[in-house]
């Protein structure tokens, strides 16, 4: 293995922020297609202004998608051990999240493809729950990380899961889910009244501004809950450069625990401070008509949002509540030397094209999207 | 102990889904080239009506995208949800194609999809034509890496079980995407797509012609389709065989199953047409060509094909020697220093999934007697019959498409594409048939591999995640419930889509200048029709 010029060390960090990036880009990305999806049926009243919504993400919410994809392709190939529990311990959530995903590609495609009032206001609703349901659920499960998830794993890494979806709803994690569900709908709502006109923008400004007050409320509110909440602690040495085995560390639960990292890396205040910032700034921004800044603070407050979450609980991934031994964390739960140096070569070539290119198809679809406009594209949806 | 319903669900659930968004894919592979190569045809000639039949087949090409990403993402997902000790035992290596499948394929496919619906324009002619073309380099290079994946499934290898970890880990990446078996599966499975969008194209151009409606744009269509189809059709038959070549060497099993080869013949082995079963299971009747089966699968006259029961003699071996190593494994578990246990597993690691078959009758796999080893022996030969015949249906539609195209490409090339009816209606009828020996392909390539999902590495059973029945009766039901309420739908819309036909006057480019009077049209043909 000396042939690989990273260690291991290093590259299991570079993929711990590697994968913040790709979720954190799914946040932003896809966060801009699930807020409008919710807002769909508040904003938009007329059929008219529904397709200004329809048609203002549809040209590029697929490509945003793919953040999604790839994430979950990411922690299947980087993190094998946090892949296997999260997805089939979360089962039922995940097929919730999924069948609700299901309904988008559908629901863009086929809505316009008819003209019947009823059909429309039926994939207007499938919509509505495409963009409502995975921004909850998601943020739900985020709530039931920091909480520490039932399972335990043997001797032979087999994984077992002894909850089961309602004790997903507890309040901490409802209450995430609802920070997760208002700042993708504040999201929503800057992109909409960024790039829409007259009654529709308004609306919009009106939704987001209180979407992004609501979450800054709901946010501060979670941080002094997690103050109650007890933090995982690995109390034994962690060896970063040793083969994975998550049943070697002891591990303390210590109330307030996850903000113990706050003070042992007080840069790490800046995650939160810019989750405040980003969405205050999105607020007054929306109210003073700054579209293009109130997206970027926007943007910026999912970026500070979901960073505070993950560092929170650096270095796990995710705690077990009833063997905390056995919870994961980035050091213990990776994929092999090699396969973390193949992949950092894989996505180093092609994350900066992915990039350049959807930059590309932006500026293509750039500039208002009207109900005038659209009469121009039968593809138009 | 493994609760087996809950593995039975998991392979229905997993079945169902991959079945369902493999009657999207292959439309997609197929027609996103068909699509570029008109476009193509447009700006080279700047004739309308190419322009015209890229859009209105680029129109039936996005409803079954949308139907292709609605049911492409449960894909993704389900590994770790149904097959999290699958995840974990062998993400090390299957993870990264699939990972590496979103980077360099999905995101150009997708992200390029809207423009090329919502770029005309807005864009060059040349520049939306680039974008067309992206997008069917992003269909196929995704079918690569997901092949690449499956290939490895087929066929380990550049992996190594590290008992530190307990999952295999790659030794060896380049033999993982070179893998003879990834590379023979991604051309015939890309190709077998070809064929199935040229199927639709000439199907659907067909009833135009025989309708005598569209005719300049359904003649153009069918002469692309029929010449793509012909050159797909020869590659899906000739990779295909390759493919039965390279599952000689990696899969014994697999081809005895399919061959129906109860004994070893002695060589060369003759070819079943077809055979019915007796009492015992085994072949009591067939009709036979002789030598033809050591041809197939051998390519040789001289090489024997081994038959199913000494097959199943030798798993019996390896399973004796899956034991020493599961035994070895416990011991290094139990005390990572133990270096004479890891000599010993270095000699018998590659039978430690023998081994694992094992699991099915007993938790101390190394204390097994003859009957369980006997036992699982017998497990590891796929049902015969379901595979004997598939693999004929899906044969003998490959060369009929050769066949049938053939016929149409000859006919093309003589101006004949419009003057029988009876082959129109005909060519009308087949419609479905690619969808037939595309899915029995992946019957074959997936039932037949079985008890393992990783050949020779990790049995099936082993590999499911520790759910309840209940959760799978729950989302298997959701998911069939859904899938086919979304298909009815998709269907519905496809045929009113074709009912309304290609759009008259479209929109223009921006290079365009003496073009910039942009026709309003309705929102969809569909809407047209219905007059409201």
């Amino acid at each position: 293995m000396s042939s690989i010029p990273l260690d291991y060390e290093t590259l299991r960090l570079i993929w711990w922020l590697l994968l913040g990036v790709l979720l954190i880009g799914f946040a932003i990305m896809g966060g801009r297609d699930l807020g409008v999806g919710t807002l769909l049926p508040f904003v938009a009243r007329t059929d008219d202004e529904r397709r200004v919504l329809l048609n203002l993400v549809g040209p590029t919410w697929e490509g945003n998608q793919v953040w999604l994809v790839l994430g979950g392709g990411a922690i299947f190939a980087a993190f094998p051990p946090l892949y296997a529990v999260s997805f089939s311990g979360f089962y039922l959530a995940m097929i919730v999240i999924l069948l609700a995903l299901i309904l988008r590609p559908v629901g863009f495609k086929f809505r316009g493809k008819v003209s019947d009032t009823r059909w429309r206001a039926t994939w207007d609703w499938a919509l509505f729950i495409g963009g409502f349901v995975p921004s909850l659920i998601m943020g739900v499960a985020v709530g039931n990380v920091l909480l520490g998830a039932p399972f335990h794993i043997d001797d032979t890494m087999r994984i077992f899961y002894t909850g089961n979806f309602f004790q997903l709803l507890m309040p901490f994690a409802l209450l995430a889910g609802l920070v997760s569900l208002g700042m993708i709908v504040t999201q929503g709502a800057t992109v909409i009244a960024g790039r829409t006109e007259g009654p529709i923008a308004a609306r919009a400004r009106t939704y987001g501004i209180w979407a992004g007050l609501v979450t800054i409320v709901l946010f501060a509110l979670a941080g002094v809950w997690v103050a109650a909440l007890n933090g995982h602690v690995v109390t034994s040495v962690i060896d970063p450069n040793a083969p994975i085995n998550p049943l070697a560390k002891t591990v303390d639960l210590v109330p307030g625990g996850w903000l113990s990292n706050y003070a042992t890396y007080p840069w790490m205040m800046a995650a939160p401070i810019i989750a405040f910032a980003g969405l205050l700034v999105a607020v007054i921004s929306l109210r003073g008509g700054l579209k293009l800044v109130a997206l970027l603070g926007s943007s910026a407050g999912i970026f500070g949002i979901v960073s505070t979450a993950g560092l929170s609980i650096y270095p796990f991934f995710l705690p077990s509540s009833t063997m905390p031994n056995a919870g994961l964390t980035l050091w213990d739960a990776s994929s092999s030397h090699l396969t973390l140096f193949i992949m950092l070569l894989a996505t180093a070539f092609f994350l900066p094209i992915i990039v350049l290119y959807t930059g590309f198809v932006f500026r293509v679809m750039r500039g208002p999207v009207t109900s005038d406009s659209l009469g121009k594209n039968p593809n138009a949806y | 102990m493994i609760d087996m319903l809950v593995v039975d669900l998991s392979r229905w659930q997993f079945a169902a889904t991959a079945m369902y968004h493999f009657i999207f894919v292959p439309l997609t592979l197929g027609l996103s080239f068909m699509m570029a190569i008109m476009e193509s045809v447009y700006v080279m000639t700047g004739r309308d009506i190419w322009r015209k039949a890229t859009l209105f087949w680029g129109t039936l090409f996005g409803v079954n995208f949308a139907m292709g990403v609605a049911t492409g993402i449960v894909m993704e997902f389900q590994f770790g949800m149904n097959w999290s000790y699958y995840s974990h035992y062998v993400g090390d290596v299957f993870g990264a194609p699939l990972a590496i499948e979103g980077l360099m394929a999905f995101f150009l496919e997708a992200t390029f999809v809207g423009l090329f619906f919502f770029g005309w324009d807005r864009m060059s002619k040349v520049g939306h034509l680039v974008v067309t073309w992206l997008v069917a380099f992003g269909a196929n290079f995704s079918a690569l890496w997901i092949l690449i994946a499956n290939g490895w499934m087929q066929n380990p290898v550049g992996a190594k079980f590290n008992p530190d970890t307990m999952r295999m880990e790659i030794t060896d990446f380049m033999a993982v995407i070179f893998n003879s078996v990834a590379q023979a599966k991604f051309v015939h499975t890309v190709s077998a797509g070809y064929v199935c969008g040229a199927i639709f194209v000439l199907s659907i151009s067909a009833l135009f012609l025989v309708k005598g409606k569209h005719v300049e744009m359904a003649k153009r269509s069918a002469v692309v389709a029929a010449s793509f189809g012909l050159a797909a059709a020869l590659s899906v038959v000739v990779l295909g065989d390759e493919s039965g070549y390279v599952a000689t060497e990696h899969q014994k099993m697999k081809v005895a199953a399919i061959e129906a080869s109860f004994h070893t013949e002695p060589a060369p082995a003759p070819w079943t047409i077809i055979a019915f079963p007796g009492a015992d299971g085994e072949t009591a009747w067939s009709i036979s060509v002789p030598w033809l089966g050591g041809l197939i699968t051998t390519r040789s006259l001289d090489e024997e094909l081994e038959g199913i029961n000494e097959l199943v003699d030798r798993a019996q071996d390896r399973i004796r020697s899956g034991m020493i190593a599961y035994e070895a494994l416990q011991e290094i578990r139990a005390d990572g220093t133990n270096t004479e246990a890891r000599l010993v597993f270095e000699e018998h690691w590659q039978d430690l999934g023998y081994g694992l078959l094992l699991k099915r009758y007993r938790v101390d796999v190394e204390n097994a007697t003859p009957e369980e080893i006997a036992m699982a022996a017998e497990d590891t030969v796929p049902d015969v019959w379901p595979l004997f015949w598939t693999f004929r249906i899906m044969m003998g539609l490959g060369f009929f498409f050769i066949a049938f195209f053939g016929l149409w490409f000859y006919r093309a090339s003589r101006g004949w594409i419009d003057t029988n009816k009876p082959l129109l209606w005909v060519t009308v009828f087949l419609l479905p048939t690619p969808w037939i020996a595309i899915e029995s392909g992946w019957f074959i390539a997936e039932f037949g591999r079985q008890p393992w999902v990783v050949e020779g590495v990790l049995p099936t059973f082993y590999a499911a995640s520790s759910l309840t029945a209940l959760d799978l009766i729950l989302s298997l039901s959701f998911f069939v419930l859904l899938y086919t309420v979304l298909l009815i739908i998709m269907v519905i819309l496809m045929v009113r889509i074709v009912k309304a036909g290609p759009k008259e006057k479209l929109f223009t480019h921006t290079d365009d200048e003496d073009d910039f009077v942009i026709t309003t049209l309705p929102v969809t043909p569909a809407t047209k029709e219905l007059g409201s």
